[in-house]
């Protein structure tokens, strides 16, 4: 039977949930040592890699080949040593492809390992990027940047990267990391534009559909839907509580259903009226079903942040939420229903999900 | 040789590592190389690019605050603390 293991990073550590049936989950942790988790994954050998940023000791990526049972760290080669004054703060993202590791930092950075996490190297600080002069400037970032906040590596090469500079812009990289174009077609801002109108878009998550072609955006300001890859988008937003939110997630298996977490866009950053929901669409934008069934009805102020939500892969394909205040929820019934699978854990920054054999 | 006292908070990233460590060297900065000779990847979780010691990890050098560059004398008690912030 299929094992299915829930990744919950949390800003005291990452937990594991396990299960054999999605259905009865088995916690563990706090697990590295308790220091922040920004982003954690399984890649396809089974080993767990931790994106962790503690206060004291700086940003290390943490690693462990026995699902959690014994762990290793090392952070050799990620900083910016000789590289025109930047300084490394924190390590937000991480993806595999192509049989390398990759991270995303702040100040914002690509690197990649090529010995399963042991040591790093810096492939690129998008230099030449439009917007690239000013974002690494304090004074231009937002409270808790996260710099290069997503990667998304292609199957088709190696050399085919797409990476979110957060409240800037998507970027396609074609050539490994040597230039870097803008993918931001269409989009609208609620704020001045920068001297290059290309960039300066709050992008805050990219959910690619099983159709390489169909593509779905949780912007600062609307949700957004391309079908040509990524390139142009069209506003999806009607219908909607509000425009703006952090989590999303795609249909495994049917380009035209995809979910999101709509919040208050002011300070709380809470989900509406104090009632926890999922919204879905089944045309692609055209109409949205908010989905409430076993989630919290009523003073529910929780958030749900950019990596909070994450689908399996499998037929009937699981569901999961991590909030806020430390719930995680799951759904097996294509978000109809749910069900609170943990709880009183620490504010959950990141939820990943893998099926092991 | 330098009796160096490390933050509780590094023990359990390194085997073996104790609170309390020999270590001959002229200054800070050397000192923290060679307990990254000896227990690779230690210098990364006290110093950041410059090199500068991290923002919340404090030196003091027979009870004077340091930086990377402060002498250490022989027979000096090297403190680095992991300042007491967060919640």
């Amino acid at each position: 039977m299929a094992k299915t293991v829930l990744l919950v990073g949390t800003r005291k550590g990452l937990f594991l949930l396990e299960s054999d049936n999605r259905r009865d989950w088995n916690l563990r942790g706090p697990l590295c040592e308790s220091w922040p988790i920004y982003n954690a994954i399984i890649d396809e050998s089974g080993t767990i890699y931790a994106a962790a940023a503690s206060e004291w000791l700086g940003s290390s990526v943490w690693r462990s080949s026995d699902l959690g049972e014994t762990w290793s760290q090392s952070s050799e080669g990620l900083n910016y040593e000789g590289v025109d004054g930047l300084k490394l703060n924190k390590i937000s993202s991480l993806a595999t492809g192509h049989g390398k590791l990759y991270v995303g930092a702040e100040s914002v950075g690509l690197f990649e390992s090529t010995d399963e996490g042991q040591t790093f190297s810096l492939v690129s600080t998008l230099d030449g990027a439009p917007g690239r002069e000013v974002w690494n400037d304090p004074a231009m970032q937002p409270p808790g940047h996260l710099g290069l906040s997503a990667i998304l590596p292609f199957p088709d090469s190696p050399d085919h990267l797409r990476v979110i500079v957060q409240g800037n812009s998507t970027f396609d990289t074609t050539d490994g990391g040597k230039t870097w174009e803008p993918r931001n077609r269409g989009l609208r801002r609620d704020w001045p534009p920068p001297p290059n109108e290309e960039v300066g878009f709050c992008v805050h998550k990219l959910a690619p559909s099983p159709d390489p072609d169909r593509w779905y955006q949780q912007n600062h300001v609307g949700m957004w839907r391309s079908d040509d890859g990524g390139t142009n988008w069209t506003e999806i937003t009607e219908g909607l509580p509000s425009e703006f939110g952090f989590a999303a997630a795609a249909h495994p298996h049917d380009r035209e259903t995809f979910y999101c977490i709509p919040l208050d866009p002011g300070h709380g950053r809470t989900m509406p009226d104090g009632q926890a929901a999922v919204w879905r669409t089944r045309d692609a934008g055209s109409s949205w079903q908010k989905l409430t069934k076993g989630l919290p009805e009523r003073d529910a102020y929780v958030g749900v942040l950019r990596d909070g939500m994450v689908r399996d892969d499998q037929d009937d394909f699981g569901l999961f939420f991590g909030t806020s205040t430390g719930q995680v929820f799951a759904s097996l019934d294509e978000g109809e229903s749910w069900t609170e699978v943990a709880d009183y854990l620490p504010s959950i920054q990141s939820v990943r999900v893998a099926t092991l054999a | 040789m330098a009796d160096v006292h490390l933050p509780s908070a590094l023990r359990p990233l390194f085997a073996d590592l104790p609170r309390h460590v020999d270590v001959e060297a002229p200054t800070v900065l050397d000192a923290i190389a060679e307990l990254d000779r000896r227990w690779p990847g230690l210098r990364d979780r006290l110093c950041e690019e410059g090199p500068a010691l991290r923002r919340h990890i404090h030196v003091y050098v027979d009870g004077e605050r340091g930086d990377l560059a402060t002498e250490v004398p022989a027979n000096a008690r090297l403190e680095v603390i992991a300042a007491i912030s967060g919640g």
